[in-house]
């Protein structure tokens, strides 16, 4: 008799536990190493929107689960992490990558499992075409190139162009290329094109013949770490012009570390905390509270706006499988989100408008916002 | 010719700060004959102790620079000795290959201690020397550069003497030499390696500063590939001499800048490696080495 009780209490138990078993939302970012304030950046985001969302009672009935796994900016180790996540903690989809080249290195994993993928912020137009899994919430190159091409010709004036990319990113070298695509056939020149690596620490070199080339401003699409020494040394060897780039500059490093030398420069991103629109500002004040009153950045933005696009793909989809959720994130049409409102193409990519930051007096302000 | 003389001098700056750390790998293979994977780590916790040091010293000011220096060199000796005492004294006499895979251990425990410790995050370097630029004609020359070349020149002349002109430089050479004789001779051994760790760490400390005054953005990995080029530096003078050190470091700063600012600067690492490749097929023993015959 009191076996019978003590089983029957387990079944209820075990049943109840089904019941509000957690979905499982894997994430893999650069918690450590170089490009740290990336990863932690948009984690935060993501955080923040998983517990809004299991305040209000989860998705489909049930809470949602964040399965955080670290790449520490490696290569190599984002492959590992999402085989991880796939393998053992089963998850329903993935969350990552900031990086493309790291994305790109994640999503044929994801591809083959048929696991949903999006990437907050992978913007090269390579990380989508890897298959009909991976999906983003963030412009793409192509845009992003364009519309620093005509800033630089309009806003900067600049008909003399140098470029600095880093040899080793996927990112920086289709930037740089959809850059040439439009600010040449423009009428603008572009007068000397240096490379570099990642993780270099002595740029003087490749500065010192973009001085001697006379560009009238240098398009640097790299991640903030290099680009902020770059400006700097740059100011030593009495470069004045101004410097721009893409949303790899977005973070609080960049000003740590550039300081007063990144005067007069700017680069384009997908969101700003000044932004005035009431979306935007509920965000923010939210995002404040929770993470001891840092600021929002454009990725914990975007990773935040990548976590609901999924829980509406899950709730539209009423499953967690796969395909069905595959199919439901192709689906999502005009998603408000704080970084806009988000349209999935037959690419799998969003289409939105970019943010352009000036950085004056050692903060970055509001410059304009660009439609696509 | 301004452009010329401008990378000659950015070139000159890097490779002082290889020479520095080159110096160290250098000194370790003379006396011990085996490569002190570490030291490239050593390096990096000398610029965080600058980092921590400037704290508490008043920045942009000669004598905090010069305190902070100091500091650093230090603090790296202890270091270096202290590992020389713990993880490789045990085994003197032990194969070779055993003390460089402890070598190798030291290294990988330095930089994720540092991760631990310091946090991944790269973190901004302080401006402990006051900075200027000067203009001479088309040429800008910045302070920390000139505070690069003539520290690591002072260093350098410090070491020569302490090599060649004092009673613990001459036991030095003769433990290189043949350290069985030397012990015969009287000189303590342990005092001797001790020293000559305790040294080649200072240095690295000194090249740690220097690096993170003109790179200004230090993590617990960054002495992965300075390491590595000073160690390629080292070899390519002649490993075991230390002129041929700091002429090694000098020569890979100044090729890999000169790459970097042409239109093959994609190919900087591989061209400056190739160069490597080509000096040891004609002078297998370095630039200044002596080819010595290994007896059987």
């Amino acid at each position: 008799m009191k076996k019978t009780a003590l089983s029957l209490l387990l079944v209820t138990l075990a049943l109840g536990a089904r019941a509000a078993e957690p979905i499982k939302l894997g994430e893999y970012a650069s918690l450590t190493g170089k490009e740290a304030g990336f990863g932690q950046t948009s984690h935060q985001g993501i955080v923040l929107a998983i517990e809004e969302i299991n305040a209000a009672g989860g998705v489909l009935g049930r809470p949602l689960e964040l399965v955080a796994e670290d790449n520490q900016t490696k290569p190599g180790e984002s492959a590992t992490a999402v085989k991880k996540l796939i393998s053992r903690d089963k998850v329903v989809a993935l969350i990552g990558e900031v990086s493309s080249g790291r994305s790109l290195e994640a999503a044929p994993i994801a591809q083959q499992a048929k696991i949903p993928m999006v990437a907050p912020a992978a913007t090269n137009p390579k990380v989508t075409q890897t298959g009909s899994y991976i999906f983003r919430v963030c412009f793409i190159d192509p845009f992003q190139g364009t519309v620093m091409a005509k800033f630089a010709k309009e806003d900067l004036k600049a008909r003399k162009v140098a470029i600095l990319s880093s040899v080793s990113n996927a990112y920086s070298l289709g930037l740089a290329k959809f850059f040439k695509e439009t600010f040449i056939p423009a009428g603008g020149e572009v007068v000397t094109e240096k490379n570099f690596s990642e993780g270099d620490k002595d740029f003087r070199a490749q500065l010192t013949a973009v001085k001697a080339a006379g560009a009238d401003a240098v398009f640097v699409p790299g991640y903030y770490t290099e680009c902020a020494l770059i400006v700097r040394q740059a100011r030593d060897l009495g470069l004045t012009m101004p410097f721009f780039g893409g949303d790899g500059w977005e973070d609080e490093q960049l000003l740590k570390i550039g300081g007063e030398a990144l005067n007069g420069c700017y680069y384009s991103t997908h969101f700003s905390a000044e932004n005035t629109d009431p979306v935007v500002a509920a965000f923010t004040a939210k995002y404040k509270a929770r993470w001891n009153g840092e600021s929002p950045g454009a990725f914990s933005a975007l990773g935040y706006d990548a976590v609901y696009v999924l829980a509406d793909a899950l709730k539209r989809a009423g499953a967690t499988d796969g395909p069905k959720l595959r199919a439901a994130l192709a689906a999502t049409k005009a998603f408000p989100g704080v970084t806009g409102v988000t349209t999935i193409d037959k690419d799998r990519n969003a289409t939105k408008s970019a943010t352009i930051i000036a950085l004056k007096d050692g903060k970055a302000t509001f410059f304009k916002t660009v439609a696509p | 010719m301004s452009e010329f003389l401008q990378q000659l001098l950015n070139g000159l700056s890097l490779g002082a700060i290889y020479a520095l750390i080159a110096l160290g790998y250098t000194m370790v293979y003379g006396v011990l004959r085996f490569i002190n994977f570490a030291h490239s780590d050593v390096f990096m916790v000398g610029a965080f102790l600058g980092y921590y040091l400037g704290k508490f010293i008043p920045e942009n000011t000669v004598g905090g620079g010069l305190l902070i220096l100091l500091g650093a060199m230090l603090g790296c000796a202890v270091l270096g000795m202290t590992i020389e005492r713990l993880a490789y004294r045990p085994l003197r006499g032990a194969a070779t290959l055993n003390v460089l895979i402890t070598a190798i251990g030291v290294s990988l425990l330095l930089e994720y201690s540092g991760q631990v410790f310091f946090g991944a995050t790269p973190r901004t370097f302080p401006a402990v020397f006051p900075s200027a630029n000067f203009t001479l004609g088309g040429l800008v020359i910045s302070s920390n550069q000139v505070v690069v070349i003539v520290v690591t020149a002072l260093l350098m002349v410090g070491l020569q003497f302490i090599v060649y002109r004092t009673k613990i430089g001459t036991a030095m050479r003769a433990v290189s030499l043949n350290p069985k004789a030397a012990q015969l001779v009287g000189v303590n051994n342990d005092i001797v390696i001790s020293f000559t760790f305790g040294l080649g760490s200072a240095l690295a400390g000194a090249g740690g500063i220097l690096y993170a005054l003109n790179y200004p953005s230090i993590d617990p990995l960054m002495g992965v590939m300075p390491g590595l080029k000073a160690f390629v530096a080292a070899v390519l003078g002649g490993i075991g001499n230390i002129p041929g050190a700091a002429l090694g470091g000098l020569l890979l700063g100044t090729v890999e800048t000169f790459v970097n600012g042409s239109q093959w600067s994609t190919y900087k690492d591989a061209i400056a490696f190739a160069i490597l490749i080509i000096i040891l097929l004609f002078r297998p023993a370095g630039l200044l080495g002596k080819a010595s015959v290994e007896k059987v």
